[in-house]
């Protein structure tokens, strides 16, 4: 009854208007980047979400693991000169 | 995961996931999460998205009988989305380890669950709109809050549903609000389909909450975010005016208006019919599976086409 071959699954990047990014729709089963794509259209933009489609072999994903969040984005931490807040400005001075 | 947890470790992790579920934070697929909470949210979803395409069945039976051109677009659109809303959700459901292609022979082999109300004949062309007004109707009530559900994918697998159910509750409500301004025959079918399809609409919602043995897990995970029977009351709050402003009856001679709650009282739910559907004795319990069967044998050459396709242009770019 089954198939024993799972079509491998592609991540979907949507652009919903001119000038806007890419942005992750969700996932489609395909056996080649051409179907893939086809049925992103067919899934992910039946209502003119996109104008514009990226589809990605999930395989090729990279991603940072929810374990290690804290040492892995520390870096960021305490810098917080790199906010302008960080930064008094004499009184009376309204725009800078 | 893979490796044995003390039992003290397994507890500050249960402890540490309660806590992120309390302050409302949505756990995604890579988060650490319980056994169980894996177990249920794979067998919501799993017989969710198994819904969306069974329940494209009773709707494709009208498909070459649509009364017009348009009304046949429109309901090809329809199932169409459902189509989609399945693959998001199996796409959903894949996030927790199982294939979709292990979920669907499940489905083939009669060994999954999917909505009871699929189980039963869409006999007229007012059925298309009961469908659409009434269990899309209390689809909608269901997914709006599983809209805001604690597992990620599945909350938004919802958000994208909910976008496109308008059209399918809508679609249905005026195709009877026309039969209701037609022929004498016209108003009898529509009001026939109101009566087959009411009832079975409120069973969508399960049994009552004394009744459910999962409710409470799932109410502390915030998988569900309220009981089946609070939602049924706002269905019903929400469509007996519907109903009436097109002039169709509701079947309960127990329903009525209580102005000191603001809710509408209604009858006794016929919970034995509900059993009997959901343990495979229902009007079309095995219809549906052979439809889906049929389905999947058919499609087989066009997967296979697909794959050696695929295979042969991989052979090429590697020899290129
Ligand atoms: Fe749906
Ligand atoms: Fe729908």
């Amino acid at each position: 009854m089954s198939d024993s071959n799972n079509w491998p699954t592609w991540e979907v990047f949507t652009q919903k208007a001119q000038g806007a990014p890419h942005e992750h729709a969700g996932n489609v089963h395909a056996p080649d980047a051409e179907l893939a794509l086809l049925n992103a259209r067919d899934v992910y933009s039946r209502r003119n979400e996109a104008i514009s489609l990226w589809v990605v072999p999930t395989e090729s994903i990279v991603a940072s693991t929810p374990e290690d969040v804290g040492p892995f984005f520390d870096p960021a931490n305490d810098k917080m000169y790199r906010s302008p807040n960080f930064y008094k400005t004499p009184d009376g001075i309204k725009q800078i | 995961m893979d490796q044995v947890q003390s039992s003290q470790q397994l507890a500050e992790l249960e402890a540490e996931f309660d806590r992120k579920i309390a302050s409302g934070h949505v756990i995604e697929p890579k988060d650490w999460m319980p056994e169980r909470y894996r177990k249920q949210l794979l067998r919501m979803m799993s017989q969710h998205a198994h819904s969306e395409v069974v329940g494209m069945l009773p709707e494709g039976n009208w498909l070459t009988r649509a009364p017009s051109l348009m009304r046949k677009a429109v309901l090809l659109a329809k199932i169409q989305d459902e189509a989609g809303h399945g693959l998001y959700i199996y796409s959903g459901a894949e996030t927790l380890g199982t294939s979709r292609v292990e979920m669907n022979d499940q489905l083939l082999a009669g060994k999954a669950k999917y909505s009871s109300i699929f189980n039963y004949p869409s006999l007229n062309w007012a059925d298309m709109g009961a469908i659409g007004w009434l269990v899309d109707g209390a689809a909608i009530v269901n997914q709006t809050v599983l809209a805001k559900c604690s597992y990620g994918p599945y909350a938004r697998a919802m958000v994208r549903i909910c976008k496109e159910e308008n059209f399918h509750n809508k679609q249905g409500y005026q195709i009877l609000a026309r039969m209701m301004q037609g022929t004498p025959a016209q108003r009898e079918m529509a009001q026939d389909s109101m009566n087959r399809w009411w009832w079975p609409s409120l069973m969508m919602f399960g049994p009552s909450d004394k009744d459910s043995p999962n409710s409470a897990d799932l109410m502390k995970w915030k998988v569900k975010l309220h009981s089946n029977d609070d939602l049924r009351q706002r269905f019903i709050d929400r469509v007996v005016p519907q109903a009436e402003a097109i002039g169709l009856r509701i079947p309960d001679d127990k329903l009525k208006w209580n102005p000191t709650t603001r809710h509408y009282e209604f009858g006794e739910i016929n919970w034995d019919e509900f059993n009997q559907v959901i343990s495979g004795n229902g009007p079309c319990n095995r219809l549906r599976i052979k439809q889906r069967r049929d389905a999947h044998e058919n499609g087989r050459w066009v997967r296979e086409a697909a794959m050696a396709y695929a295979a042969k242009q991989n052979k090429r770019t590697k020899a290129a």
